[in-house]
C-alpha cells in the first residue's frame, strides 16, 4: 500500500499481531489506531476489549484498554462512559460476542443511546474457538456446527446487525464497511473516522460493522477469503450506511440507500 | 439524630453517605426499594443512578464504573445475584473494587420472595467460576446494615475486591431507628490502575486473561495472598451471653440470630444457660473466635434459614465435635420459641444419656 501506510500510527505498540495471515483483525486495528492518531484521542480514550481472537487487542493498542467478559462490553464501556463522560470509549467486537452472547447488550446501549463507539467484526463464525456457525454465518455456509452447512430450516437466519440496529432511535450512526480491497479499506476508515468524531461532538451512540476474513477457518487462502466477503457475504450484507443522524434525513429515503453518505458529521 | 427507616432504604443512603456516587442494577423483590431509593436521590447529588436490561448488564456497568475509578455499587436478590455471578468473578480478579448487595430470597430457582439464607454457599465460596473469595458481611440489624455498608466499601477499596453484603427480605424490609453514618467525601481516586485515558503516562490495562499458565498461577497466588490478609485481618464476629459455662452456644448470622438473641434471654430466666455467637463476616469466617467461644460450652447448636450451609463452616471450625442444626426453609422464619425448645431438647437429650 502506499507509503503512509508503512509508518506504524503512535496509538500501535511495537507488538507483533498474533492473527492468521489474511485475518482483518489486524487490518482493523490500524485503521481505529489511525483514526484516534488523527482525531488526537489517545490521551482520552479508553478501549474494551472483547472476548474473541481479538481479546488481545489491548497488546497492539497504545492505550487505556479494559477487557470485558464474553459479550458485555457495550455494558463495561457504559459504565466507563457514565463515570467519565469527556473520555472516548470505544469497543471492539466479534459477531459472536456482539450478536449472540451480547445482542441484549449492544440493542439496550444502542438504544439508551449510549455516547460510545463499537468496532464490530463480522467474520460470519466464531473465530477464536475453532470456526464455529456463529448469528452472522450465511444459509449454506460450512462451520464446525453446521457441517453440512448452514440449514435455515433448523439453524434459522443471519442477523443483519447494522439494519437491526439502524432501526433503533437510539443510534446515531451506523454503518457497514469491508476489508476485501484498497478502496474498501479507505472507506471503512472514513466510516471509523466518522463514528468517532460523533462521540467527540456528543452526538450519541455510533457503530461502525465491518466484513471481515477468517481464512484460517473459512478454510481458505487470504485472497480467496477477501473474494468470498466481497462476493458472498456483501450480497447478505450490503455496504452502506444505515442510520445518519448527523445528516438531515430527505424524505423517502430508504435504510441502507444511502451507500455514500458524508464521512464527516454536519457536512 | 435518630431516624425511622426501612432496611434497604438505611442501606441506599448509608452508601450515598460512604461516597457512592454511582448505581447500576435491575429490580427484584425484596431489594428494589433500594435501587427505588438510588433512582431518586442520585441525580440529587450529582450522582449516576442507571437502570440495566439485566443482572448481567448491570455488574458489568459496576466493572466498567469500578475500573473508571468510581465509589459503585448494585444491589439484587437470589436469581439477580447468579446472574452476577458472572461479573464478580472478573470483578475479583481484575481487582476492582465495589460493593455487591443480596438481599436473600428463599430459593432455588424462583422459590419465593420471603426471607431467607439459602445463598450462604453461593455467597462465602466465591459464587462464580475460578478461585477466589470476595468478603461477605452479614448485618442483623438496620443499624448495622448501614454500618456495614462503610466497611464494605473501605474493604473493597482497601483490598482491591467485590465486597458482598449479605442481608435479606426481613432485613430489607423492617424498619427500626438508626443513626445514620456521618457523610464521608468520596475518594478522589487516582489510584494508580484507573483506567481513564493515559494523559502524561503510560497506559494500563484492567483484564482477566492470563494466557501463560505460570502468569495465572502468579495471579492466582498473589490473589490468594489477599485473601489470606484478609483471613487474619478482617474477621468479624460478635458474641451474646458468653460468660463462664454454657449448655448451649447457638451459632446463627443474619436475621437470625436476632430470634437466637431472644431465644438466650429467655433461656437464660428460665435458668438454662445459652449463649449466642454470630459471625458478621461469613467470609472469612470467624472460626478461631467461635472455637474460644464453644470451649466453654457442653453443645452447640447452629440455627440457619436454610437447609444447614453454615454449619458446614461451623463443623470445620469445631473439628470432631458434634454440631446441632436446626433451620427452616421456604422463607419461614425462625422463632425464638423454636429455638429455645430446640436448644432445651438438646441439653435434656445429654441429661437423659
Ligand atoms: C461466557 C463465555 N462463553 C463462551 C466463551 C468461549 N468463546 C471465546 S471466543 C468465542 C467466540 C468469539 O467469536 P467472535 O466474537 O465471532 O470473535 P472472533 O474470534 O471471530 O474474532 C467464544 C464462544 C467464553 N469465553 N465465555
Ligand atoms: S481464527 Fe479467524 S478471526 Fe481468528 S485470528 Fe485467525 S483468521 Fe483471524
Amino acid at each position: 500500500m502506499s507509503r503512509a501506510a508503512s509508518i506504524r500510527p503512535k496509538t500501535l505498540t511495537a507488538a507483533r499481531f498474533h492473527y492468521c495471515p489474511g485475518c482483518g483483525h489486524g487490518v482493523a486495528h490500524r485503521l481505529v489506531a489511525e483514526v484516534i492518531d488523527e482525531l488526537g484521542l489517545r490521551e482520552k480514550t479508553v478501549g474494551v476489549a472483547s472476548v474473541g481472537c481479538s481479546v488481545l487487542i489491548y497488546n497492539y493498542l497504545d492505550l487505556d484498554m479494559q477487557e470485558s467478559p464474553h459479550g458485555r462490553a457495550p455494558a463495561v464501556a457504559t459504565g466507563i462512559k457514565r463515570v467519565l463522560p469527556d473520555r472516548i470509549v470505544f469497543t471492539y467486537q466479534g459477531d459472536g460476542d456482539l450478536a449472540s452472547i451480547g445482542l441484549s447488550e449492544i440493542v439496550h446501549a444502542a438504544a439508551r443511546g449510549e455516547n460510545i463507539t463499537v468496532i464490530f467484526i463480522n467474520n460470519a463464525n466464531y473465530g477464536m474457538t475453532g470456526g464455529q456457525m456463529a448469528p452472522t454465518t450465511l444459509p449454506g455456509q460450512k462451520t464446525t456446527t453446521s457441517p453440512a452447512g448452514r440449514d435455515v430450516t433448523r439453524a434459522g437466519y443471519p442477523l443483519r446487525m447494522a439494519e437491526l440496529l439502524a432501526g433503533l432511535d437510539g443510534p446515531v450512526y451506523i454503518a457497514r464497511a469491508a476489508l476485501y480491497n484498497p478502496a474498501q479499506v479507505v472507506r471503512a476508515k472514513k466510516c471509523i473516522r466518522k463514528a468517532f468524531l460523533c462521540q467527540e461532538r456528543g452526538m450519541g451512540f455510533s457503530l461502525v460493522e465491518i466484513l471481515s476474513s477468517c481464512p484460517n477457518n473459512w478454510g481458505m487462502e487470504p485472497t480467496a477469503a477477501l473474494r468470498w466477503v466481497e462476493t458472498q457475504m456483501t450480497a447478505r450484507y450490503p455496504l452502506g450506511v444505515f442510520k445518519d443522524a448527523t445528516v438531515p434525513t430527505v424524505r423517502g429515503d430508504t435504510a441502507g440507500s444511502r451507500e455514500d453518505s458524508s464521512p464527516e458529521p454536519g457536512k | 439524630m435518630r431516624v425511622m427507616m426501612k432496611g434497604n432504604e438505611a442501606l441506599a443512603e448509608a452508601a450515598l453517605r460512604a461516597g457512592c456516587r454511582y448505581y447500576f442494577g435491575y429490580p427484584i423483590t425484596p431489594q428494589t426499594e433500594l435501587m427505588e431509593y438510588m433512582a431518586r436521590r442520585l441525580p440529587e447529588i450529582g450522582g449516576t443512578f442507571l437502570q440495566a436490561e439485566s443482572e448481567v448488564a448491570a455488574v458489568n456497568m459496576v466493572y466498567g464504573a469500578a475500573g473508571a475509578g468510581a465509589r459503585v455499587m448494585t444491589s439484587s436478590s437470589g436469581p439477580g445475584i447468579s446472574l452476577k455471578q458472572e461479573g464478580i468473578s472478573f470483578l475479583a480478579s481484575a481487582e476492582l473494587p465495589c460493593v455487591i448487595v443480596n438481599v436473600m430470597r428463599g430459593g432455588p430457582g424462583l422459590g419465593t420472595i420471603q426471607p431467607s439464607q439459602g445463598d450462604y454457599f453461593q455467597a462465602t465460596r466465591g459464587g462464580g467460576h475460578g478461585d477466589y473469595r470476595v468478603p461477605v458481611l452479614a448485618p442483623s440489624s438496620v443499624q448495622e446494615t448501614a454500618d456495614l455498608v462503610f466497611e464494605s466499601f473501605d474493604l473493597a477499596e482497601q483490598y482491591r475486591t467485590p465486597v458482598l453484603l449479605l442481608t435479606d427480605g426481613v432485613l430489607g424490609q423492617m424498619m427500626e431507628p438508626l443513626r445514620l453514618p456521618e457523610v464521608r467525601t468520596p475518594r478522589t481516586s487516582r489510584a494508580p490502575w484507573i483506567t481513564d485515558g493515559c494523559k502524561g503516562r503510560q497506559r494500563r490495562i484492567v483484564k482477566t486473561l492470563y494466557l501463560d499458565p505460570r502468569a495465572l498461577e502468579a495471579h492466582n497466588l498473589h490473589l490468594q495472598a489477599k485473601y489470606a490478609q484478609l483471613a487474619r485481618e478482617e474477621v468479624r464476629s460478635e458474641v451474646y451471653g458468653i460468660d463462664g459455662g454454657m449448655d448451649v452456644l447457638i451459632v446463627a448470622f443474619g436475621i437470625c440470630a436476632r430470634a437466637a438473641r431472644t431465644a438466650v434471654d429467655n433461656l437464660r430466666e428460665k435458668g438454662l444457660r445459652a449463649g449466642l455467637f454470630r459471625p458478621v463476616t461469613l467470609w472469612p469466617f470467624p472460626g478461631a473466635a467461635l472455637e474460644a467461644a464453644a470451649l466453654a460450652a457442653r453443645h452447640v447448636l447452629t440455627v440457619e434459614l436454610n437447609a444447614g450451609q453454615m454449619v458446614e463452616d461451623v463443623r470445620l471450625a469445631l473439628s470432631g465435635r458434634e454440631i446441632a442444626f436446626h433451620g427452616r426453609m421456604g422463607g419461614i422464619m425462625i422463632t425464638a420459641s423454636e429455638i429455645e425448645a430446640e436448644v432445651q431438647r438438646i441439653s435434656e437429650g445429654s441429661e437423659a444419656a
